[in-house]
């Protein structure tokens, strides 16, 4: 019976579209669902998730050291060649030679905020920080040197 | 007690006593036209603010919060920037006819404002074929609108103008016969009486199933009539850039901006007098304590308030449904909305004869 059938097509049609107009004015009436967020007045209360990667940071502890025994395994696993290690050899007190990290250049405007670094990292010396304001009037202020002034790598890390 | 019947009627005293009657008739139309024109950039504003508000709520945003306490005077800024803005003629335009188009979208936003009843005893023209005369003036947008999508000479335009055109046509219809349903069931053609045929009950109500069905296809089809999405194919942003108003700037894209806004208005006034009593209370048959309770609640907040209703109804399917494609547009009137309707009428008629209805 073609009019059963129409009547059935009528019917389902309107069914569907009350079930876009329900979600819809759910979300008109539930104000809490609202993601926007109200970025410079809320700076002080972003909240991120965990999986947000910003820029790649070394970690210091309070007597300046770092775990970074300059092996470049993220230097060989950046895809962007973004990681650059300049390394230079310490005198230790017995009087041997010890390879140790010069300057950890990293290139933020090359990153892709891919995460391989930190994978590839085998003393966790590095990782994402959830930082995300990098405009900069100066393309050059982008290049940054990771470990800090005189820092030293800490004992027992190799 | 205030209301707008009182102080036309003190208006209208005042002016008949200084001045002679014909010099009152004209001092009373320059009111009215200025009411109207008063109203019109008032509707704007709010309108806009509103579509905004909607929108952005439905798609879990805060929407315009920046100008004004709460952003409520964000329509007013964009009124400001249109209004300083250029108004260019593209070169190729023809010239006449590309700058005329807006005003006659106005001219006829306005002219459909004459017979809406906007509270008891508050009306700018009583005649007795107001439903008609709304019809058939309603139609003559689609001249303006074609008119802009030709004198553009630009391919957008024209595509838009001509869809417009198809549209209009064939949604005319049912909203024609879904609103001939109701003047079956009042037996008028004269929008304060088929207000005062609510007055133990609204259509909506009263006329079962039939009048519910008529009031869905109403709204359907006025929506498809104004150019609003899921029918705004006469626009289509994403295909015809902005239609039949891609060359407009300025203050010219504002007035059909208004237009678009004040056409919905005046058809939610519309379908709120036809199927939900108009400025008449809400009634139920012989309650006479209840009745007189909503009594009241002044008639034009009653008014207003529906109309305001229907409006976000057709905001809300705007930002609901997508938008359909020429060939589903044309379907869904010739195959579903107008058999339905022409069905739906000869129930209604039926109901009319026998006396089914409350």
């Amino acid at each position: 019976m073609f009019i059963l059938k129409y009547i059935k097509e009528v019917y389902s049609g309107l069914k569907s579209l009350a079930v876009g107009l329900r979600r819809t004015l759910y979300y008109f009436s539930h104000h809490k669902e609202i993601i926007t967020q109200q970025y410079p007045d809320n700076r002080d209360t972003l909240v991120f998730p965990d999986r947000f990667k910003g820029e790649v940071v070394m970690l210091h502890d309070d007597n300046n050291e770092h775990a970074c025994t300059g092996c470049t395994a993220c230097e060989l696993a950046c895809p962007n060649a973004t990681i650059k290690i300049i390394t230079k050899f310490d005198i230790t007190p017995e009087g041997k030679k010890k390879k140790a990290i010069d300057k950890f250049v990293y290139h933020l405007e090359l990153c892709t905020m891919c995460n391989l670094c930190v994978v590839a990292c085998p003393t966790d010396a590095i990782k994402m920080a959830q930082t995300f304001e990098h405009s900069v009037y100066n393309r050059a202020e982008l290049t940054k040197v990771l470990n800090k002034p005189t820092s030293k790598i800490r004992e027992g890390v190799e | 007690m205030w209301s707008f019947s009182k102080i036309s009627k003190l208006i209208d005293s005042w002016l008949s006593v200084n001045f002679s009657s014909t010099w009152t008739m004209v001092i009373e139309m320059v009111i009215a036209g200025i009411a109207v024109i008063t109203l019109f950039a008032l509707l704007g504003l709010v309108l806009v603010l509103m579509e905004r508000r909607v929108a952005a709520w439905i798609q879990i945003r805060l929407g315009p919060n920046r100008v004004g306490p709460g952003g409520m005077l964000q329509s007013l800024a964009d009124t400001l920037k249109l209004l300083v803005k250029e108004g260019m003629t593209p070169d190729g335009a023809d010239k006449f006819l590309f700058n005329l188009a807006p005003f006659i979208a106005m001219i006829v936003a306005m002219l459909l404002m004459a017979p809406i009843a906007f509270a008891s005893n508050f009306q700018l023209w009583d005649l007795n074929i107001g439903v008609l005369y709304v019809t058939a003036i309603s139609s003559l947008m689609v001249i303006s609108i074609l008119m802009a999508g030709w004198a553009s000479n630009n391919k957008y335009s024209l595509m838009g103008a001509m869809r417009s055109g198809a549209q209009i046509v064939s949604y005319e219809l049912s909203a024609g016969l879904s609103i001939m349903s109701i003047v079956v069931l009042s037996g008028s053609l004269n929008l304060n009486e088929i207000i005062q045929s609510q007055a133990d009950g609204w259509w909506l109500f009263k006329g079962h199933i039939p009048v519910v069905i008529a009031f869905i296809i109403f709204i359907i089809a006025v929506t498809a009539e104004t150019n609003r999405a899921p029918f705004d194919l006469a626009e289509a942003e994403s295909e015809l850039t902005a239609g039949f108003h891609t060359e407009y700037s300025g203050m010219k894209f504002a007035l059909f901006f208004l237009a678009e806004y004040i056409n919905v208005f005046i058809v939610c006034a519309i379908g709120a007098t036809l199927f939900l009593g108009g400025w008449m209370p809400f009634h139920i048959g012989h309650w006479q304590a209840f009745n007189h309770v909503m009594d009241f609640i002044p008639s034009s907040i009653w008014f207003f308030g529906k109309t305001f209703f229907l409006i976000f109804l057709i905001m809300w399917f705007r930002w609901t449904f997508p938008r359909l494609r020429i060939d589903q547009l044309l379907d869904l009137e010739w195959k579903y909305l107008l058999p339905i309707s022409m069905f739906n009428i000869l129930l209604i008629t039926l109901m009319a004869i026998l006396g089914w209805h409350f």
